[in-house]
């Protein structure tokens, strides 16, 4: 077994702390996804959201030469975002996970909370949420989308995974994100080029199917603001955790959060340089503000849009 | 494909194939997060827990070195923790001059970098032995009674009896691709990236339609089953005594495990 992307944290590599961390946080989403599933699919949630699991599985054994020997694959979070919805989606990455974990070791136990909110719950949201604020466009803008949110979740799924094993001490903050970025930027592009064919193909033949798994159930506008809030966190704190780590460094600091995280494993300087302090927290509030401001901005122009193509609709 | 081609259960009759599935997987959970817990250089710990993989490894019948031959899986990922040789300011080791750059190893570093890839190494082979000596529905069946939310296990279980039908198909797919692909010596089958890319995509989706069709069938088929939404086990877990024991000596073993790595 080979995992499509090296986004798989096997047990040691995360301080118990950050792992019980992602274990809420994923426990919490989880919870959520679970009754709402339960209320929309009922007694077929458990067969069809199995098989589901499945194809998943088995989809990322499909893959295609790129070049040089590397070839291209499929998580598959954001495309079983896009035609399940994205609760169902997180339970079925969830299941892949833990099979994939418990079964083949590819992925550890403790850290598998981590690895579900890394490959399932947020590919999972960035999928939906963006491709839910293009719903009423046109097809090809739809598949445009979904090709960028795919890179995008598989972006963002690499960056939450260098930021856990930063905080649990384990990589340096910078060498790891220029690292697993760098990679997942080529291995993101295979996974955004499988997803638009994929949707591509589904449109041809069972346009039918995406309208009635992932819409009328879960048409919540929730999802746009969360698929672009996390889409913004990660563009506004890749290149500064990349460019200017100690920035980052010393909020982790002074939140007290890096001590905490690495107390279990011994005494640990924390490798941040005791400057900065203000202008990071600056940087910070800026960019803050200016993500708001761009949300704002991209809410309002995709509602006049979607307006728009309502109408258009309407006359065609 | 067989349907055994995925399966890691060895069969044996050890003592610890019988345990219960419960108590396994208790185990080897605390087993995971003692070591997570375990302080770096902590050696009398680490070789403590290293003698514990290996006496499971003798319970279990399978070999003394069976979890170690496939121990290696998750070490091209002690990649990522590399770079703590260089980043914790101590004492230097050894440097090395790699084209403009100085890299120092610290004393630091490296027993951190150590400590790292040693628990994950002992975590994995647990890992490894539990599935070794437990058939896997029985684990999720487990994690059922450990108050795993019964629609997760209900759906692992579902992934995993399906995971060999889809595997099949997708290797129908793959090679029903290879066979169309014929390439004249000296030329590349195929053609462009975004070629390539449109065909492994088509695929995805072919086999989405297929399996959503095969879900809707199966739905259909439980429901004149009799299904109501609850999957029926007709193994019930009975855990005796000895299980309880063998579950409690195991959690004070790790106890003092963890005291000897603070001392």
């Amino acid at each position: 077994m080979h995992s499509p992307a090296q986004l798989h944290i096997p047990d040691g590599f995360l301080s118990f702390i950050v792992s019980l961390i992602c274990w809420l946080i994923t426990a919490l989403v989880l919870s959520v996804a679970i009754s709402r599933t339960n209320k929309s699919l009922g007694e077929k949630q458990v067969p069809l959201m199995g098989v589901m699991a499945a194809f998943i599985f088995a989809a990322q054994m499909i893959n295609f030469p790129v070049a040089g020997g590397t070839s291209g694959h499929l998580l598959g979070g954001a495309l079983a975002a896009i035609i399940l919805g994205p609760w169902a989606a997180m339970i079925v990455m969830t299941a892949v996970i833990a099979v994939q974990g418990l079964l083949f070791q590819d992925g550890g136990l403790l850290v598998m909370g981590a690895n579900i909110l890394n490959m399932g719950l947020i590919t999972a949201a960035i999928g939906f949420g963006l491709y839910r604020a293009v719903l009423r466009s046109s097809r090809p803008v739809k598949l445009a989308v979904a090709g960028v949110a795919a890179w995008l979740s598989v972006m963002a799924g690499a960056f939450t995974t260098a930021l856990q094993l930063w905080l649990s001490g384990t990589s340096n903050l910078q060498t790891v994100t220029l690292a697993m970025l760098g990679v997942h930027a080529v291995i993101g592009v295979g996974e955004a080029l499988i997803t638009i064919a994929a949707l591509a193909f589904i449109f041809q033949t069972r346009p039918d199917l995406l309208d009635q798994t992932s819409i009328s159930a879960h048409s919540g506008r929730g999802w746009v603001f969360a698929g672009v809030v996390i889409t913004l966190i990660v563009l506004l704190l890749s290149p500064m955790a990349s460019v200017n780590p100690d920035g980052l460094n010393r909020v982790a600091t002074d939140l007290g959060f890096i001590n905490a995280s690495r107390s279990a494993s011994g005494p640990l300087a924390g490798y941040s340089l005791p400057i900065l302090a203000n202008a990071s927290f600056s940087k910070i509030t800026a960019g803050a503000l200016g993500s708001f401001v761009v949300l704002a901005l991209a809410f309002l122009a995709g509602r006049s849009l979607q307006k728009k193509s309502k109408i258009d609709n309407r006359q065609s | 494909m067989h349907s055994d081609a995925f399966d890691r259960y060895h069969h044996g009759q050890s003592p610890l194939h019988s345990l219960d599935p419960r108590i396994k997987v208790i185990i080897t959970i605390a087993f995971i997060l003692s070591n997570a817990l375990l302080p770096d250089g902590a050696w009398i710990a680490f070789l403590l827990a290293w003698a514990a993989v290996i006496f499971a490894n003798a319970v279990s019948g399978l070999g003394v070195a069976f979890t170690f031959k496939r121990s290696f899986i998750a070490l091209p990922f002690a990649l990522a923790a590399i770079t703590v040789l260089f980043s914790i300011p101590g004492k230097p080791v050894t440097s090395y001059h790699f084209m403009m750059w100085d890299f120092t190893i610290t004393d630091a570093g490296l027993l951190r970098f150590v400590s790292i890839v040693i628990r994950s190494w002992l975590s994995v082979q647990m890992a490894i032995l539990l599935v070794a000596v437990t058939e896997f529905p029985k684990i999720i069946h487990a994690l059922t009674h450990l108050h795993v939310p019964r629609i997760i296990t209900m759906i692992i279980s579902f992934l995993y009896r399906y995971l060999f039908v889809l595997t099949d198909e997708v290797m129908r797919l793959l090679t029903a691709r290879q066979a169309r692909s014929a390439a004249s010596p000296g030329q590349r089958s195929g053609g462009s990236v975004r070629w390539r890319a449109r065909i492994a995509g088509h695929m995805a989706g072919q086999l989405f339609l297929r399996s959503y069709e095969r879900s809707d069938r199966i739905y259909n088929a439980m429901l004149s089953r009799g299904y109501k939404g609850d999957l029926m086990t007709m193994h019930p877990h009975h855990y005796h005594t000895h299980d309880l024991v063998v579950g409690v000596l195991s959690i004070a073993g790790l106890l003092i495990m963890q005291m000897a790595g603070r001392l």
